[in-house]
């Protein structure tokens, strides 16, 4: 999978953004804000056309949105007229699949992400962390080769957003899918990053790329204890100079034009 | 210019004045109200004093969670404005205790005293009967009494003034012998200072002829306002015999109809406009103008147009409806639509719906509590603009009612059917509000 230089109006969103993806990879995208994180997540999904260069998947070219893409939003995203049981089901439903070729998937699901006892309430009825597991479970029932996370923990609360990573660790091991991980948060990319990719903005490109081994270590295990690896916390400094140094120029250079 | 600024000065000068008159009214009913407030809070403290979580809120001025609407303060509201209703038309449904003071009825009787232009004096006694509207009283015999001037019997009816012919019957009159009244009950009387008899006011006219106004009270008359027992009757009988040969039933439902029909189309073809506006810029454009033109239009403005165009019978009435509804509506579905969460319908498509699905399970159902609050609006606007296309012009509906019954004076038909007509107002946006919280009960929640 690899994917060229868009560009829009007068903004330089990105710029030579080369990658190649391989499946089951869990790549984490990490950088200050206005680097084009979401753009780029957006352009994979296919919600944008790139003005110069393309996407492929599975040896075609990516045009549009498609079921083989699935996306995780930051806040759930969720149809509210709907039961959790009736949100999960929705891709499959949609493929005009009848119900019991998913009522199993879909049940095994909601047990894995936990929700065993809410699967006929309204999404509305739950918090905020229970909502963005049926956005997870959402995604997977409807079998994607690539799942695209846009900031998908970054409106939970500390707590809530620890269990969640690990529940996505799991879930990446037990499914082997292709994860893209938008976030903004450094110790999120590291724990969760197999592949780590730290851009950079104006024009938005690849800073730096890291192979971590802190996914790896993290699955079905404590993840307090992986924080505490000697790499870590060595890397951690390391990124978050990085996007210091970078906001501190975004800013120079805000107010120089201001 | 300058003339309509000075007219307008002088209008609002008349209203301030009106509003000047009105303020005992005012301050005394604001008495009243904040009387109970302290008997109600009095009470409260002594009977059980509160201490769930709101109670220990320290702050609550400025906090509007911690105001919740008070029951006894509507009851009591409910309950005095048909007591102060009952007190000033005299109603039986309140003892007369309650009652304010009424007209005189009955007899009474003055004296007069006449002087003639050779300047001898004498007096009369008049005798005055007042009745109530519809009495028949019967006029009492009374002996002439000695002098040249004999005495008098009036017969009035209650709210009425009567002119007395006082020199009808007596030997001196103002023909012949220049008589002139002088005195009522011996106090002097003149073209200028009327003579208050206790029971009634008695004035002298140009003419010099007595006119006679007894007592009105404090209560209003029928004609103005009829006590609440007078309209509840009526509501029966009305329901039972009907009014000018139509029944109540048939009325409200004659109204019921235009309302629901012709919002139903206007919604038919409302809604579908607003998607299309929402999801299409050619939609967009093509009916912006059109709609932002015509949504400050108020719907009445149309009653004359859409008279010419289509006459006074149903078909008209359903235009009308239909056109108040439409934009409402209209613009209700397009804000729904614009109201969608971009994220939901990304993640729609990443499920692999298609088009017609997004309509059918992301776009619809997210539209719709916009969609219910823009049809209460509607069925709103619709009642409203229903009852005043009646007064203008109908065979039928409570709107004509009200109208033909003002026309004959029928002033409690008319409060009658102002009440049936904001009794049904208020039951339909009951009825939408439940159906909302059936069909939409995230709405709020997310």
């Amino acid at each position: 999978m690899r994917f060229d230089l868009p560009n829009g109006g007068h903004v330089q969103a990105l710029q030579n953004v080369t990658l190649d993806i391989k499946q089951g990879e869990l790549m984490s995208v990490l950088g200050p804000s206005g680097c084009g994180k979401t753009t780029l997540l957006n352009i994979v999904a296919g919600f944008l056309a790139p003005t110069e260069g393309k996407i492929i998947l599975n040896g075609h070219r990516v045009t549009g949105p498609d079921a083989e893409r699935g996306m995780v939003f930051q806040q759930g995203a969720l149809f509210e007229w709907m039961s959790v049981r009736d949100n999960v089901s929705f891709g499959p439903r949609m493929a005009g699949k009848n119900r019991g070729e998913w009522a199993g998937n879909v049940d095994h699901l909601l047990d894995v992400v936990g929700l065993q006892d809410f699967k006929e309430k309204m999404v509305y009825e739950l918090s905020g962390g229970m909502q963005q597991r049926v956005a997870l479970a959402r995604c997977l029932a409807n079998e994607p080769d690539v799942i695209l996370m846009d900031e998908p923990l970054g409106a939970l609360d500390a707590l809530t957003r620890e269990k969640m990573q690990g529940l996505v660790l799991k879930l990446w091991k037990e499914t082997g899918k292709t994860i893209i991980l938008i976030t903004h948060s450094v110790e999120e990319a590291l724990l969760l990053g197999e592949r780590l990719l730290v851009m950079a903005p104006r024009p938005g490109r690849i800073h730096k790329e890291y192979r971590l081994p802190f996914a790896d270590l993290g699955v079905n295990q404590d993840l307090r204890e992986v924080k505490k690896h000697p790499e870590f916390n060595e890397r951690r400094e390391e990124i978050l100079g990085m996007i210091w140094d970078m906001e501190e120029e975004i800013m120079g250079r805000t107010e120089e034009t201001a | 210019m300058g003339q309509i600024l000075a007219d307008l000065t002088a209008e609002l000068f008349t209203l301030l004045l009106g509003i000047l008159g009105a303020m005992p009214a005012i301050i005394g009913y604001l008495a009243i109200i904040l009387l109970f407030m302290v008997i109600v809070r009095v009470v409260r403290q002594r009977m059980q004093p509160t201490h769930d979580y709101t109670s220990l809120k320290t702050v609550t001025f400025g906090d509007e969670s911690a105001v919740v609407s008070d029951k006894a303060a509507s009851i009591i509201s409910v309950v005095l404005i048909f007591v102060i209703w009952g007190a000033f038309t005299g109603t039986n449904w309140l003892p007369s205790l309650f009652h304010a003071p009424g007209p005189f009825l009955g007899q009474e009787s003055f004296t007069y005293t006449v002087e003639a232009d050779d300047g001898t004096r004498d007096d009369a006694t008049v005798t005055v009967v007042v009745h109530e509207a519809g009495a028949v009283p019967e006029t009492p015999e009374i002996a002439p009494g000695d002098g040249p001037a004999k005495d008098d019997v009036l017969v009035v009816q209650a709210y009425r003034s009567k002119l007395l012919t006082w020199d009808r019957n007596d030997e001196v009159n103002r023909k012949d012998n220049n008589a002139r009244i002088v005195a009522i009950d011996g106090r002097a009387i003149s073209r200028d200072a009327d003579v208050d008899t206790g029971f009634a006011r008695v004035a002298l006219t140009d003419k010099g002829t007595l006119n006679i106004e007894p007592g009105k009270g404090w209560q209003m008359e029928n004609i103005w306002l009829p006590a609440p027992d007078s309209v509840w009757s009526r509501l029966i009988s009305v329901s039972r015999d009907g009014y000018q040969n139509v029944t109540l039933a048939e009325h409200l439902s004659y109204s019921l109809f235009r309302v629901i029909v012709g919002f139903i189309l206007g919604a038919a073809v409302g809604i579908p406009l607003g998607y299309a506006m929402g999801l299409s810029n050619w939609f967009r454009g093509w009916f912006d103008p059109i709609v932002e033109f015509m949504r400050p239009v108020p719907p009445l403005a149309l009653i004359p147009l859409v008279i010419i165009w289509a006459g006074i019978g149903e078909q008209g009435k359903i235009i009308l409806l239909f056109l108040a509804a439409l934009w409402i509506m209209a613009i209700a579905a397009r804000s729904g639509v614009s109201g969608v969460a971009i994220s939901k319908v990304h993640a729609a498509y990443s499920l692999g719906a298609s088009k017609g699905q997004i309509m059918r399970h992301v776009i619809v159902p997210n539209s719709l509590p916009e969609i219910f609050t823009g049809a209460r609006v509607a069925m709103g606007v619709c009642w409203g603009t229903v009852v005043a296309a009646e007064l203008v012009a109908a065979e039928k509906g409570v709107g004509k009612m009200i109208v033909a019954a003002s026309k004959f004076q029928d002033t409690d038909i008319v409060l009658m059917g102002i009440i049936l007509i904001g009794i049904i107002g208020f039951g339909i946006d009951v009825l939408m509000r439940a159906g909302e919280k059936w069909l939409v009960p995230w709405k709020g929640r997310v």
